[in-house]
């Protein structure tokens, strides 16, 4: 069987449903959060890399190393949020992210 | 210098060259001295009116950057006026205010400074790649803006929620992003258009095009991705809630608009349809969730996720005039924005600040001038005539009854009659109701920009020719 692109964006859609659900559905822990959101992202560059190599064209996988940089820095900030967080109430659990209704 | 600048295409950049620059000098400043709040503070006002001046006088007509990357038209020069001037007067707020709540930190300024430079790079942006790094230039630096007060569980929680949910919101534009890239081929949005207009529109490019959308009204404060606002504003120190609320919105919104009339104005049936249930969502989630509030700056929040319902009407009309009237509205908005939060600012005691809306009543008689202008900004903001915010909603209505969406129209106005009332509440409660303890007196800086703020709010009706035409170039140099 030949690996077509098809199969590199149905592993993408997968992956990407898999971190949406993920920060949907966990109820436990804000890490876990940013790692859908890691996962998210990495489903986004298979998907540009996947047409890159398709198209021939080598824009897909610039924006591919653009969105690495920038996850990179995103992950960056958000853990730093986290630690800010815990100091102030001493959990990162989700349900513990309540003192505003919203 | 000039002729590298030249090399790489990027002279039509220079303010957003001078914006990052500068944002770092001041950034090694700030950390060799000790106590450098306040130069720091100046200094970043100073920067922002020294970009103003090199985007009015940095030439005339269409320019591009970097090979394209950037286009700087009349709707980009005057939209990111608007941005640096809300992010100056945002500073210009929060002076006071961090020095008496003990958070002066010259980080701030430099934050701003860096989410402005995002801004002006969203607002400008010409390809998928340029609209995702100034998205995100500007995200960054507001999830940690959100967060500036670090030793308040509410701050933190703030910049929490609004990192979670800023960043699923990129995730879903990138996403779009991709399938846009992979059906069309090209990342410049020109490109796009020649793509679509060569052949049909898959079901993929719709896919991402949707996608794409849900990312952008995250950015807005759009329903149904604006569970993050009334949170952010409440937790958020007021001036940073301030900032939030007027520089940002005028940017995404720009974006949004860019976004989608260059590349997909061939597809117009398409996002229109998406865009006018967004913008019911948001108008009618907007007038009934704010009735509920206690806390004014929570009903601020959906006051602006209502308005930015009704601006997303100027834009589903896709015609010039409706960018017209969203040019117009935005404009209005801000202003009337920055006043009302510069009323909000303060509402200050002897025991700090507070901000349910019981502390206003009887504000008529303690301090008659807050009371008047709040009650002006209120009615602006309900859209009552012949204020500022009336006209905002007759441009924006009329737009969308030329391009046939009446129905939207009819129901965008009926969502504002039931806006209307708890604004007037809020009236009624100023000037019927026994006083509460007075406020401490204004500050004069946030007394000026409540004064100016109201006066044009009060006088846009006499003068209304200057920027109908600024708006009227804008909107012709997008089609």
């Amino acid at each position: 069987m030949t690996i077509t692109l098809g199969h590199f964006l149905t592993v993408a859609a997968i992956l990407f449903t898999i971190g949406v659900f993920g920060i949907f559905l966990n109820r436990k822990n804000v890490i876990i959060i940013l790692m859908s959101v890691e996962l998210m992202l990495l489903a986004v560059n298979i998907n540009f890399v996947a047409f890159s190599a398709y198209l021939g064209d080598l824009m897909g996988q610039v924006f591919a190393l653009f969105v690495l940089t920038v996850a990179a820095a995103e992950a960056a900030i958000g853990l730093a949020i986290l630690v800010v967080y815990f100091r102030n109430r001493g959990s990162i659990a989700v349900e513990d992210i309540n003192l505003m209704k919203g | 210098m000039m002729s590298l600048l030249d090399h790489i295409q990027g002279t039509a950049a220079l303010p957003e060259i001078f914006l990052v620059v500068a944002a770092m000098a001041l950034l090694m400043f700030g950390v060799f001295r000790e106590k450098s709040a306040d130069i720091v503070n100046i200094a970043a006002i100073v920067v922002l009116g020294i970009a103003v001046a090199m985007v009015i006088w940095g030439g005339e007509g269409r320019q591009e950057a970097f090979g394209g990357s950037l286009v700087i038209d009349t709707f980009a020069r005057f939209m990111k006026v608007l941005t640096l001037f809300g992010s100056a007067v945002a500073i210009v707020l929060s002076v006071n205010f961090m020095k008496t709540e003990k958070i002066e930190r010259f980080e701030y300024p430099i934050l701003v400074l860096l989410a402005t430079a995002g801004m002006m790079i969203m607002i400008s942006a010409n390809d998928l790649v340029a609209l995702y790094m100034g998205l995100e230039l500007q995200s960054l630096a507001l999830y940690v803006v959100a967060a500036i007060d670090r030793d308040k569980a509410k701050s933190s929680e703030a910049g929490l929620k609004y990192f979670v949910l800023g960043a699923l919101s990129s995730g879903m534009l990138l996403y779009g992003a991709s399938l846009i890239y992979g059906f069309t081929g090209h990342v410049a949005f020109p490109e796009i258009a020649r793509a679509l207009a060569a052949g049909e529109p898959g079901l993929g490019l719709i896919f991402g095009l949707v996608f794409l959308i849900a990312g952008l009204a995250f950015k807005v404060s759009a329903v149904p991705f604006h569970m993050w606002t009334p949170d952010v504003y409440e937790g958020a120190p007021t001036p940073v809630a301030a900032f939030f609320a007027a520089a940002p919105k005028i940017a995404a919104m720009a974006l949004f608009v860019r976004a989608m009339l260059a590349p997909f104005s061939g597809v117009l049936p398409d996002w229109q349809q998406i865009l006018v249930f967004i913008s019911i969502a948001s108008m009618v989630l907007g007038a009934f969730a704010a009735i509920g509030q206690t806390n004014i700056k929570r009903l601020v929040a959906y006051s602006s996720i209502g308005h930015m319902g009704y601006a997303l009407i100027g834009l589903a009309a896709g015609s010039p005039e409706g960018v017209r009237s969203v040019v117009i509205y935005m404009t209005i908005y801000l202003i009337m924005t920055l006043g009302t939060f510069a009323c909000i600012l303060a509402m200050r005691r002897k025991d700090g600040q507070v901000e349910t809306i019981s502390d206003l009543a009887g504000l008529a008689r303690t301090n008659g001038l807050h009371a008047f202008f709040l009650a002006v900004f209120m009615f602006s903001l309900a859209g009552i005539p012949p204020l500022a915010g009336f006209f905002a909603k007759y441009f924006i209505f009329m737009a969308a009854i030329k391009a046939n969406l009446v129905t939207l129209a009819v129901i965008g106005v009926l969502a504002s009659v039931v806006g209307a009332v708890y604004y007037i509440r809020i009236v009624k409660l100023m000037y019927f109701d026994e006083p509460a303890e007075r406020f401490e007196p204004m500050v004069t800086e946030v007394k000026a920009v409540v004064v100016l703020a109201g006066l044009f709010v009060l006088l846009f009706a006499l003068f209304p020719q200057p920027l109908n035409s600024l708006a009227e170039a804008a909107a012709a140099s997008l089609f």
